[in-house]
């Protein structure tokens, strides 16, 4: 777990970790309260952790939570009086109302959010004379999902059309700024991660929602490559750059892909393929009516697909992911009741017959 | 890629007896059906390309096109190559029966750069990706090199296969050179590859361009059979086809970075070229008729 290395001049001692509401950000939090090298770990968020203990900050251990809106000044003052030394910026959220206590207000809530509460919380970290290190959690729906996009990209990929939508564009803003923080301050290191797509029993995002739906919709036609990492190893990358500096913009995937068609398959669900202007059409209804949560990049993800080459992570961190992306796919599906067994008795049933066993 | 294709000659040792071969078939619908079956990163399905995808081109190579592969000690046994070859026959089956010929007579998988137009299209573009294809662009031919495949390029484009039949057996204009850059920074050879019989599958008498422009395509044909005849004027006439491997051009005793030397690349392009028209020429030759015993 360790991965100080001997050379190393700064001592992590607090942390402060944004979106520690979310399900990563308080499992964030827990490990690196639960490192005794760490003194102390600020959480914040907009609303406070659901905790069955009923007060506010019994769930995350020995983590301190503060109650704090990035945008707001308190930011910079509990950044200040508590002299932290490592941020690790987790708050971003992927959809309005994303199925988080206190997202609601829409997309401008969201786009706020995201984007000024970077601002804010960077222009905070840029001000303080102790912060040293800076991890940020961004997202490869950065290179969107294109006909015309190289099949694997790499951190050095232009994206072929820049996303207007939604969480992409937010990511893709809030990796400007972090650009432009670590060019003014390039005594602290910076670190930005996109994520694939998580996968895992206790993640809730569109995505895994999708999948727990009896009936896949799917575009007619398509069938997209995806990828997914496993909120273990997500904590576990998390953890480990915020333990030591590792400077860069990195991928964070587990290994492999799986096709939509294959994901479906092995939920053992019916598909139904419609032409995308239909896919459109329901996705847009399933939205407005709260059941699915699917943004237009994540329509594009569902034609073109997405994958991302991880060997700069697995090179600068001498670790790779312990879930492969299907791994983490059938991690998920064990955690929601197994995949239907429907499709697999019934090929059995008939090799038994045909076969004479 | 191996692995499978020892799994599969097991499979089919063990799959002697009818019995066997129900089994069989029985475990591959299971690995199907429950998604349990691996796709690279790229989107390549081998087992579906084995045993559907090439399973339903096979007659069309073997028997309506009698194709004969040659040349075949020209391609690396186990590591990195770009075959280059020349593009016709309105529709791009040559590119089909360049990968039943790597696939059959070299037990290797043929990864196909493609147009965009592919990839936007539903059902080919995920066809083509399942089939180890993916987009011609840099970024994917280096990263398919480096990882010891073999990849196919067809650098006449639309302007080769679109061609007129009037002008068959000449070689188009060459794009931009980049998959010659993409051989230098590999290192790995290029071999040129002449198709012969395609040309006459469909052959192209006309054109209908302001049609075409209005559906999105490159060129929309008028061959003898098409339009005329429907959905019957699909189908290719039967021409004799060989498709001949050539000598490998090294690329290797240049350093990686001189792929971005645009005077080298050009002259690599044209010497590719050169050597290309010439096996084309020959093969044209020793193939004789293309449809035996008529004379054309």
């Amino acid at each position: 777990m360790n991965t100080h290395t001997p050379g190393e001049a700064s001592m992590t001692r607090t942390v402060l970790v944004t979106g520690v509401s979310g399900h990563v950000g308080a499992r964030v939090a827990i490990a690196l309260a639960a490192d005794p090298e760490i003194d102390r770990v600020i959480g914040v968020d907009t609303a406070p952790p659901p905790s069955p203990a009923g007060e506010d900050g019994a769930v995350l251990g020995r983590t301190e939570f503060v109650r704090v809106a990035l945008r707001s000044p308190d930011l910079v003052k509990v950044i200040r009086d508590a002299d932290v030394d490592t941020v690790v910026h987790l708050s971003l959220v992927s959809g309005p109302g994303g199925g988080r206590a206190g997202d609601t207000g829409g997309r401008p809530a969201m786009k706020e959010h995201n984007v000024i509460g970077t601002m804010q919380l960077l222009a905070a970290c840029q001000r303080s004379a102790t912060v040293r290190r800076v991890v940020v959690r961004s997202t490869t729906a950065v290179y969107g999902s294109s006909p015309h996009a190289p099949a694997v990209f790499t951190e050095d990929t232009m994206p072929v059309e820049v996303s207007h939508h939604g969480y992409a564009r937010d990511a893709t803003e809030v990796e400007t700024y972090v650009r432009g923080f670590a060019r003014r301050r390039p005594d602290v290191t910076t670190t930005t991660l996109r994520f694939a797509n998580l996968m895992g029993p206790g993640v809730d995002s569109p995505l895994t929602r999708y999948f727990s739906q009896p009936v896949l919709p799917t575009v007619l036609g398509f069938d997209p490559r995806l990828q997914f990492v496993h909120e273990d190893d997500a904590v576990e990358v998390l953890c480990r750059t915020a333990r030591a500096d590792h400077a860069g913009v990195f991928n964070v995937s587990g290994d492999g892909v799986l096709l939509l068609s294959q994901c479906a398959r092995r939920t053992g669900r019916p598909v139904v393929p419609m032409p995308s202007p239909a896919f459109r059409l329901v996705s847009g209804v399933a939205r407005g009516a709260r059941l699915v949560d699917f943004s237009p990049e994540q329509l594009s993800l569902m034609s073109h697909g997405r994958a991302v080459d991880t060997t700069r992570l697995a090179a600068e961190l001498g670790w790779r992911p312990k879930y492969s992306t299907a791994a983490a796919f059938d991690d998920f599906l064990r955690s929601r009741g197994g995949p239907g067994e429907l499709p697999r008795a019934v090929v059995d049933w008939l090799a038994d017959l045909l076969t004479g066993r | 890629m191996d692995d499978f294709r020892d799994r599969h000659t097991a499979e089919g040792a063990a799959g002697g007896t009818a019995d066997g071969r129900l089994a069989e078939l029985f475990a591959f619908l299971r690995r199907r059906i429950t998604g349990e079956y691996e796709v690279d990163e790229f989107g390549y399905d081998p087992e579906l390309n084995e045993r559907v995808l090439l399973e339903a081109l096979r007659p069309l190579y073997r028997h309506w096109f009698r194709t004969e592969a040659l040349g075949l000690g020209n391609v690396p046994a186990d590591s990195g190559a770009l075959i280059v070859a020349n593009h016709s026959g309105t529709l791009p089956v040559d590119a089909l029966m360049l990968q039943v010929a790597m696939h059959d007579e070299l037990g290797r998988p043929l990864r196909l750069l493609g147009a965009h137009l592919v990839y936007q299209l539903p059902v080919l573009g995920h066809l083509a990706r399942k089939s180890g294809h993916t987009l011609a662009c840099p970024e994917d031919a280096d990263r398919l090199l480096r990882k010891g495949e073999v990849v196919g390029v067809f650098p006449e484009g639309f302007k080769g296969i679109g061609k007129p039949f009037s002008e068959r057996y000449r070689l188009q204009r060459f794009g931009r050179g980049g998959f010659v850059a993409s051989a230098i920074r590999a290192g790995v050879p290029i071999v040129p590859c002449a198709i012969v019989g395609a040309e006459e599958i469909y052959p192209k008498i006309g054109d209908l361009p302001s049609l075409a422009r209005l559906l999105g395509l490159p060129y929309l044909p008028i061959t003898p059979l098409f339009p005329w005849l429907g959905p019957l004027g699909l189908l290719p006439l039967p021409s004799k086809w060989l498709i001949e491997f050539g000598e490998p051009i090294r690329t290797d005793e240049y350093a990686p970075e001189e792929a971005d030397d645009p005077m080298l690349v050009f002259d690599l392009t044209d010497h590719v070229r050169e050597i290309m028209q010439g096996q084309l020429d020959a093969l044209r030759l020793r193939r004789g008729p293309a449809f035996p015993p008529m004379v054309m």
